[in-house]
């Protein structure tokens, strides 16, 4: 019986609403008292039955509930007869309780999108070597699966037979389809777009890679930060410390009209829902975008952040140098190529690696004679020619010419931050090659955009060498570059910047910069999905995508203040009501009620909006 | 110890927390610092001795407050 009410709230709130209006019609229309009485007491009555059930089960285990205070102040309203407000209230009230269930679910919308992307069933290969269809919790690490054109990856693997693309936006938020092979690994909750491959099941369940994700996104959705745990706290106490002043009031004024409208009053709605919703949205949103924040405590913190300190260059560039500006000197360019791709080939320098890539498909020859110059180059015969590539330094060795043009160029690739391989031909310079590592597209304005959105220092401090760093710093517009740095140096630094009262976050990878990552006040991790980063810091930007950098930071600034916001918008309406009912006559109890429900409404709706929020 | 984590049709007042922990609490074999509910997913979290109370009870602690339980996961932890 109590839990057939419970199930039927939504249609006893929409009796209660139209024998209220019947009730209405009754005495104003009719002009019949009658009607209106007898229609409002049954609507009074229907609608404190689910209201009752819930009281009731509350101090059963001896919580005081909101549901408490409003059971008594509708009884209350009853039994001085005014039945209007005992109907009305008890419309409001379960009618509010209705529009936030819906808005809430709108909420807490893109955390749930995340999770039922989580894979329900696998086709796992059974004794007999035939496929079945099976839960995905019946899955055990080393089965083997088949995954099928448009089906989602049910557990973390490595493909065994056959290939495909395979779209896992659901791991790094970019919905670029990723070619996999036998060997490769694949995730749980990716979707095969096309292909049809065979794994064996590495990880399952929630160790997979989209698993932990899920976890955390939920841990953090309900993580509380003390301001939240203060509010709970206060908000245990508070509600039976309002049904005591409502009987102190009625004790002395022995105006039970106005104590029950104390108990009206005194729900404590917004407050306690207010920050959470703010919270849920916000950590939403970021889900969405391929930030994972764990938590409001880290919302709190990164939103006042100072200092950014990233951990190398190779957060900020592409971490694999390229040639960026080259000059031909002379004929026969094509063989002279051939002969420098020819000996790269021996070698493998970083620079040599970017030489041979940029050179490409070239006609190989034998290659004879190799002699390494150390902090010079390389000297070979190719073909019967004596080639020589290497630095400046190399060529003066080698008594090749370098022209007045050439030196300019040199002077010119130098000036750009370029490591130089010159090539050589029988003593003839050929090439002239610059190599750098290059900026990560769209760093440049990420970092602007970090900066207005009130970062005071950027700061890189990396284990490369001085030159690059300064250079890299330059190139950005970085605040500050320390170079030669060991894991312990970095956080020495970090150390330092607090003790001058910063709050610094710290972008790495995670692995040999944990320490880093966790005493900076937010660590964020470029995790591509996998990394233990994802376990040790605070911030994860999906995909190692420093573009979400400066989303993570504008949303967290806005959640902050959306939670800031919420907590005004609850503790004024609160004020405004005691004071309209100590001052003047303006406030009933329908009007507390319904302003009640409607801060509730209003800090859900305000949370809601940062779902949609864009930098 | 079992560990479960128990999902419920979505919440949506804060005082349901309230009501929920302190029923789950009160159950025989409940590890009491254990018991996490979970505002914003909707779950559950809670340690229990499966030798004292079993599962079903404590779906039928919450039930019985008026609050449909989907399903439930129990791992040994």
């Amino acid at each position: 019986m109590q839990r057939y009410i419970l199930r039927k709230k939504n249609q006893i709130t929409l009796i209660n609403a139209i024998l209220i209006v019947l009730g209405f019609f009754g005495r104003f229309a009719l002009d019949n008292m009658m009607i209106f009485n007898v229609s409002l007491i049954i609507a009074s009555i229907l609608g404190i039955a689910p209201i009752a059930i819930q009281a009731y089960q509350a101090l059963k285990v001896k919580v005081v509930s909101i549901d408490v205070l409003v059971t008594i102040a509708v009884i209350g309203a009853l039994l001085i007869r005014n039945y209007e407000e005992s109907a009305i209230v008890t419309f409001l009230f379960l009618f509010g309780a209705y529009l936030e269930q819906r808005t809430l679910n709108k909420t807490r919308s893109a955390i749930k999108e995340l999770t039922e992307l989580a894979p329900e069933s696998a086709l796992k290969q059974m004794e007999n070597g035939e496929f079945e269809e099976v839960d995905v919790d019946d899955v055990d690490e080393g089965d083997i699966l088949l995954v099928k054109t448009g089906a989602k990856v049910p557990v973390d693997g490595t493909v065994l037979t056959g290939e495909g693309h395979i779209n896992e936006a659901s791991i790094t938020g970019e919905s670029v389809p990723v070619s996999k092979a036998i060997g490769s690994e694949v995730f749980a909750g990716t979707i095969l777009e096309n292909g049809t491959i065979q794994i064996r099941a590495d990880r399952v369940g929630e160790d997979t890679t989209f698993g932990r994700i899920i976890e955390l996104v939920e841990e953090a959705q309900d993580s509380k930060s003390a301001a939240e745990r203060f509010i709970d706290r206060f908000a245990k106490y508070y509600t039976p410390a309002v049904l005591i002043i409502g009987a102190l009031v009625w004790l002395f004024t022995q105006n039970v009209s106005l104590a029950i409208t104390v108990l009206v009053l005194g729900c404590p709605g917004a407050l306690v829902i207010g920050v959470p919703v703010s919270n849920v949205s916000g950590i939403g949103n970021g889900a969405r975008n391929g930030v994972l924040l764990k938590g409001s405590e880290v919302i709190n913190d990164f939103s006042k952040v100072d200092t950014i300190v990233f951990d190398k260059t190779g957060t900020l560039t592409m971490g694999n140098p390229e040639v960026a500006e080259k000059e031909f000197y002379g004929e026969d360019i094509e063989q002279t190529l051939g002969y420098l791709a020819s000996v790269e080939r021996e070698s493998d320098h970083p620079l040599a690696k970017a030489v041979l890539k940029d050179i490409g498909e070239t006609t190989f020859y034998p290659v004879e004679e190799t002699e390494v110059v150390k902090g010079g180059g390389i000297v070979a015969k190719v073909d019967g020619h004596r080639i020589a590539v290497g630095n400046v330094a190399l060529m003066e060795k080698e008594n090749v010419v370098l022209s007045e043009e050439v030196r300019k160029d040199v002077e010119r690739f130098e000036k750009n931050g370029n490591s130089l391989v010159l090539t050589a031909v029988d003593g003839e310079l050929k090439v002239l090659m610059g190599i750098r590592d290059q900026i990560r597209p769209g760093v440049k304005q990420d970092l602007q955009r970090l900066k207005k959105l009130g970062v005071k220092n950027l700061v890189v401090a990396s284990g490369d060498n001085q030159g690059t760093v300064d250079l890299v710093a330059s190139e950005l517009g970085l605040t500050e570059a320390h170079g030669n740095m060991l894991p312990e140096d970095k956080s020495a630094y970090i150390e330092k910047l607090q003790d001058e009262d910063q709050i610094v976050a710290f972008v790495g990878d995670g692995v040999n910069d944990s320490p880093s990552l966790a005493l900076a006040d937010i660590g964020i991790a470029m995790g591509s999905g996998t990394d233990v980063a994802i376990e040790t810091s605070d911030v994860v930007l999906m995909n190692s995508d420093m573009s979400r950098l400066p989303h993570a930071l504008g949303l967290t600034k806005a959640t902050a203040r959306n939670m800031r916001q919420n907590i005004i918008i609850a503790v004024g309406v609160v004020v405004i009501l005691l004071t309209g009912l100590i001052f003047s006559n303006w406030v009933n109890m329908t009007i507390g009620m319904l302003v009640h429900e409607a801060s509730i409404l209003a800090v859900i709706l305000n949370g809601m909006r940062l779902l949609a929020y864009r930098l | 110890m079992q560990k479960a984590t128990i999902h419920l049709e979505s919440l949506a007042c804060p005082s349901c927390l309230q009501k929920i922990e302190s029923a789950v609490k009160g159950l025989n074999g409940v590890d009491k610092d254990s018991v996490k509910v979970m505002f914003n997913s909707s779950k559950v979290r809670v340690e229990f001795d499966s030798e004292a109370v079993t599962i079903e009870a404590i779906e039928k602690a919450i039930e019985d407050l008026g609050y449909p339980v989907i399903k439930s996961k129990v791992r040994s932890a």
